[in-house]
């Protein structure tokens, strides 16, 4: 069985993010970036499923900049087979991103699809979602389990009351929750092993997909500051301000 | 210009998250329809009809809506959303699910948990984890959009005198079923809504120490969150969790206990009205936060609250 893992390439998640001064964007110039943490999770639920012996490939995807093979190289070390990259350098969004995705399964036919629930940097948790809708396949999305059944999946999804099992019929796709695993960390013989792999380099014109966005991003700005407020000295003065300052209690 | 906003709901009661969306709508203006897809959902139905600013209740009463699928819910959707401008669901583990399907399925762009209306094609929304706000405008003649419930106020439930359709669309996809679910079970108000809110992070040890927690909250009426450190630790639930990755929360009053403050469990509850932390490291964070802060061992401190409240 083969297993498609789309993943991001975005801001490291340790870094202090930086509105620019003409409110344009986020500043990412000199800014260290990395694979987004819920695709990281993706394909390590990819690997214990091929290590399990279910499945047989492992295929990594991103669509992004150039500078995304790196990432995809840390995908091929952690244990994809091969991967493509899909070189845009125009600002992408999630249809398109889920148009060019589907391009990609109408020739790869894998019969699972996991991906992250969301991106770090634009938090639109949407691309799996518009794959699935695109393909007419089923949706799992914020996986806390996945287990894979003949000919389906079940899939055990981190719900806002607490946890939700459904059974998919294959092929699927599922978005990655934080508890679903930890992932690995590379090492340094697989590291280097990933620089042997294949890695397919395509352009959007190739899969034959508008790109195009619809949304356009008019102005970016910091979020209005909170206050620091005062410091007590104990438990009573706390319920006091509590009571008579605050009013809230 | 008109909008459709989808209910939600647990087959029996109308979630307060939705009176924030239609607040939303009212902003961007024009006829408010609320959609109520479930099964055995009348009782629903007639609560959104109540509601202040509606105009119209569509009912879809079917199996195949009765969990929610968002295969089949996202078909209906974008169905029954050809007649409107504008699809508004609650930014809720449910609308994030098949609202991207559903516009997808129309062939246009979904914007993500927005905060604020700027006007009927532009609107504001957080980006990397609440750290900057996008103002984003889209160019679909059809907008789907997730709303934050915390930043919109919950118009009136009751007020409204709506009339109620049965919606006969029925779409099951068929390739995806209900197999259970656990839901956890609480006396405490719902994290999402609750007026008070009191949070322990991986300062608390263990899980069994979350007990004096409850037992303030109880005296309170406060739901119980945690920080991811703490969901992270295997100490509570991730249902619990506040944060970028788990819920957000504005409660009058925010109690934060052992918890540092990192940056995703402040894009979290920032914008509770009042924040207390309780912390015995002077140097957290979450004190640049707080508006009232207090520096000590929350073993002493948490009980000694309790017998004060």
């Amino acid at each position: 069985m083969k297993v498609l893992v789309p993943i991001k390439r975005v801001i490291d998640y340790n870094v202090k993010v930086r509105v620019k001064a003409d409110n344009s964007g986020v500043d990412l110039a000199n800014v260290k970036m990395a694979m987004n943490p819920f695709c990281e999770i993706a394909v390590e639920e990819a690997v214990r499923l091929k290590e399990k012996g279910v499945v047989s490939e492992i295929v990594a995807v991103s669509i992004g900049p150039k500078a995304a093979q790196e990432q995809l190289r840390t995908a091929m070390a952690l244990g994809a087979d091969r991967s493509i990259l899909v070189e845009t350098d125009e600002d992408v969004q999630p249809l398109g991103i889920a148009k060019a995705l589907k391009a990609i399964v109408d020739e790869e036919k894998p019969e699972l699809v996991i991906l992250g629930k969301q991106a770090i940097d634009d938090d639109n948790n949407q691309t799996g979602q518009m794959l699935a809708a695109l393909t007419g396949m089923p949706q799992g999305t914020f996986a806390s389990e996945v287990n894979m059944e003949e000919g389906k999946v079940k899939v055990t999804r981190e719900i806002d009351g607490g946890l939700q099992t459904v059974e998919l019929k294959l092929p699927a796709v599922v978005t990655t929750d934080l508890r679903l695993n930890e992932p690995r960390y590379a090492s340094l013989p697989n590291i280097m092993k990933a620089k042997k792999k294949p890695l397919d380099v395509k352009s959007p014109a190739d899969l034959g997909v508008d790109m195009t966005p619809r949304v356009t991003i008019e102005k970016v700005e910091t979020p209005a500051e909170r206050k620091a407020g005062v410091m007590v000295g104990s438990v009573d003065e706390l319920v006091d301000k509590l009571k008579n300052e605050a009013k809230v209690i | 210009m008109s909008v459709l906003v989808y209910a939600e709901h647990d087959n029996a009661a109308l979630n307060k998250a939705t009176l924030s969306v239609i607040a939303a709508a009212k902003e961007i203006g024009g006829d408010i329809t609320v959609l109520v897809a479930g099964k055995g959902c009348n009782a629903v139905a007639e609560q959104a009809a109540k509601a202040e600013g509606v105009s119209k209740v569509l009912c879809a009463d079917n199996d195949a809506y009765e969990h929610q699928l968002a295969e089949n819910i996202a078909e209906l959707v974008a169905e029954v959303g050809a007649d409107y401008s504008h699809i508004l669901a609650a930014a809720t583990t449910t609308g994030k699910n098949f609202a991207p399907r559903a516009a997808a399925l129309m062939d246009v762009a979904q914007i993500s948990e927005i905060s604020d209306v700027v006007d009927a094609d532009t609107f504001k929304r957080p980006i990397y984890a609440g750290n900057a706000i996008a103002t984003v405008k889209c160019a679909d003649a059809k907008k789907v959009i997730t709303v934050r419930p915390t930043s919109f106020d919950a118009v009136a439930e009751e007020g409204g005198s709506a009339s109620v359709e049965s919606c006969d669309v029925v779409k099951d996809a068929g390739i995806s079923s209900f197999v259970g679910e656990e839901l956890a079970k609480s006396d405490r108000p719902e994290l999402a809504s609750a007026e008070i809110v009191i949070s322990g992070g991986r300062g608390m040890g263990n899980g069994d120490n979350f007990e004096i927690l409850y037992k303030v909250a109880d005296k309170l009426g406060a739901a119980v969150g945690a920080s991811r450190a703490a969901v992270d630790a295997g100490f509570v639930p991730n249902d619990m969790q506040v944060g970028q990755t788990g819920k957000i929360v504005a409660p009058n009053l925010y109690v934060a206990v052992g918890i540092s403050g990192a940056i995703q469990h402040l894009a979290g509850m920032k914008d509770s009205k009042v924040i207390v932390a309780i912390n015995k490291d002077e140097e957290a964070p979450i004190f640049q936060v707080a508006d009232y802060g207090l520096v000590a061992d929350l073993f002493e401190a948490v009980p000694e609250l309790d017998s004060k409240l």
